[in-house]
């Protein structure tokens, strides 16, 4: 492999890495802090992709991105709904809402499942024409990307330690706790999965933007993707400051897309990429795991071999 | 300051695991009243406790808080005028979370925005070195990392920090060792005098109910059996204790952890 393409290869995984890491940063958000793992995110990736299309498409390049941002949260209200007022089992409110998204998004595409925005002015058109012509004219993907994620990291480290965070993160870490306190439970879960949504939202609607295309399956796979990064990202930084372990989360989103690329290039064909993604997740959390119990069955090992 | 009137609750009624849990139950605590609750296994302690809170609605009665009417107050709402800690010292705080922000939860003013302020850490931190367990150094630190008693005495003050209408104390030191026990003791009658708040406390030790607080109630089936203050109470001994149970219940005192004591 050529020096040259080793670099495309990395820029094409940290575009893809930076984009997802908003996904990422949206179950750090839902499934480390409130501890609700929220199985609608595939199909509220696809939502914000459709929705961000859609308003771009007819003519609105930044208003597509803020619209995409509130077709989110709406998706993440109705999931916390679900299960805070309507006694839906937290997983089960995700998967309804999923499924019914489905039907929504290709709705919102106007019953097609294939939109095109090869002419379409987006955000990323829009940092193209600003760079034309200078040294980072082939890094305009890069540079949203990358004020996206800052945005995003600055938010939520800000986000966490206000009362309503900490309130959040309560929520997640200890129910008891929270339940005979003066927080409500069901409004803690209420923010922060819609704010966890519009996230999520956001990074579907840029990734369709920078592909100039959104297809129904867009969001496919999404949920374990991010979490895959998310383990990970918890490997490389697992303690310390909330900044230090978002920035850990993005690390581990691009961590799993130079991986990711890495396979492409060893000629794998795409369909395999859902299979290599599961195997992620499976190691990511099967390591950690061994790693625990490695004293343990040394010493078992041991004690067969007729030592102590 | 609590009046609590003729409330009844039973546990899955019509089927074969119904409990009467508490009967026709009535309290009226005066302000500033310092109670101590005794009682065998299953006795409704805990019961009246979940319902003055609002974990459940009783099946009828009124309970009033500071003359206000909380009968079907939610929870988290009532949360804001009581106070209460539970036998598990895990149960009152979050462990993931650092001290400050454990306190700020607990304490923190201004709304729901705001972040914690350079004199509100400061203001921890003075509480924090009043209890004398060398957790004012710690602020930064996770609270998974302390122990039972150190826990405990964080939620104490966490539950106190404003001060509370009414703090209910469930057994708050049963899971602690002696000397742990004595210490968050000791906090809990100085917090208490310091801010005068209403206070009733579930204890299986009978010196401790007759020697904390002004006053000492008996329970037993889901009713009040003893209700004594002032003179009287100051002449009970341990055996008198004993003694008017078995009047009133017409058998002996059992509860596991007294007999654990013995």
């Amino acid at each position: 492999m050529s020096f040259a393409m080793a670099l495309t290869l990395v820029q094409t995984a940290l575009e893809l890495g930076l984009i997802c890491s908003l996904t990422v940063l949206a179950l750090f958000l839902s499934y480390s802090m409130l501890n609700v793992c929220d199985l609608s995110t595939d199909g509220c990736f696809t939502l914000g992709a459709a929705v961000g299309a859609v308003v771009a498409i007819s003519g609105h390049p930044i208003l597509s991105i803020v619209a995409a941002m509130c077709a989110g949260v709406l998706s993440g209200f109705i999931t916390a709904i679900l299960q805070t007022k309507m006694g839906v089992e937290s997983l089960l409110a995700g998967i309804i809402v999923n499924t019914a998204l489905y039907s929504v998004n290709i709705a919102i595409m106007g019953g097609s499942s294939l939109l095109n925005m090869n002419k379409t002015e987006t955000v990323f058109t829009m940092v193209k024409g600003l760079v034309a012509g200078t040294a980072l004219e082939s890094y305009f993907i890069l540079i949203v990307a990358l004020v996206a994620v800052a945005v995003i990291v600055i938010f939520l480290n800000f986000f966490l330690k206000t009362r309503l965070g900490l309130a959040i993160r309560a929520t997640g870490n200890n129910p008891d706790m929270v339940k005979s306190s003066s927080i409500n439970p069901a409004f803690t879960t209420i923010i922060g999965l819609c704010v966890a949504n519009s996230f999520t939202a956001l990074s579907g609607a840029l990734l369709s933007q920078s592909q100039k295309s959104v297809d129904i399956n867009i969001g496919q796979g999404m949920v374990t993707i991010a979490l895959a990064s998310l383990l990970i990202g918890g490997t490389v930084i697992n303690h310390g400051s909330i900044l230090k372990r978002a920035i850990g989360v993005v690390l581990g989103s691009f961590i799993f897309r130079l991986v990711y690329t890495i396979a492409l290039r060893f000629n794998m064909p795409a369909f395999m990429l859902k299979l290599v993604s599961s195997v992620i997740v499976i190691l990511a959390i099967f390591i950690p795991y061994l790693k625990n119990n490695w004293p343990t069955i040394q010493r078992r090992l041991n004690y067969k071999k007729g030592g102590r | 300051m609590l009046q609590v009137e003729n409330i009844s609750k039973t546990f899955n009624p019509g089927t074969v695991n119904e409990k009467v849990a508490i009967q026709d139950l009535s309290l009226h605590l005066k302000k500033g009243d310092f109670a101590t609750i005794i009682g065998s296994n299953g006795a409704g302690k805990s019961t009246l406790f979940n319902a003055v809170c609002g974990d459940f609605l009783t099946d009828n009665g009124v309970i009033r808080l500071d003359g206000k009417d909380i009968t079907f107050l939610p929870q988290h709402l009532r949360a804001r005028r009581i106070g209460r800690l539970y036998q598990d010292p895990m149960r009152g705080s979050a462990p993931g979370m650092t001290i400050l922000e454990n306190l700020a939860l607990a304490g923190g003013k201004g709304g729901w925005l705001s972040v914690i302020t350079r004199g509100e850490k400061k203001a921890f931190q003075e509480q924090l070195s009043r209890l004398n367990i060398g957790l004012e150094d710690r602020l930064n630190h996770p609270v998974g990392l302390l122990s039972g008693g150190q826990r405990q005495a964080l939620t104490l003050l966490m539950a106190t920090i404003n001060p509370p209408k009414l703090l209910l104390l469930d057994e708050h030191t049963a899971a602690l060792d002696p000397a742990t026990a004595e210490k968050v003791l000791k906090l809990t009658r100085e917090i208490v005098e310091e801010h005068k708040i209403t206070t009733l406390m579930i204890t299986h030790n009978m010196q401790d109910a007759l020697d904390m607080g002004n006053r000492t109630l008996m329970m037993d089936n889901g009713h009040i059996i003893l209700d004594v203050e002032g003179e009287e109470r100051k002449n009970l001994t341990v055996e008198d204790l004993m003694e008017q149970f078995k009047a009133g219940a017409g058998k002996a005192l059992v509860n596991d952890r007294m007999l654990l004591q013995k």
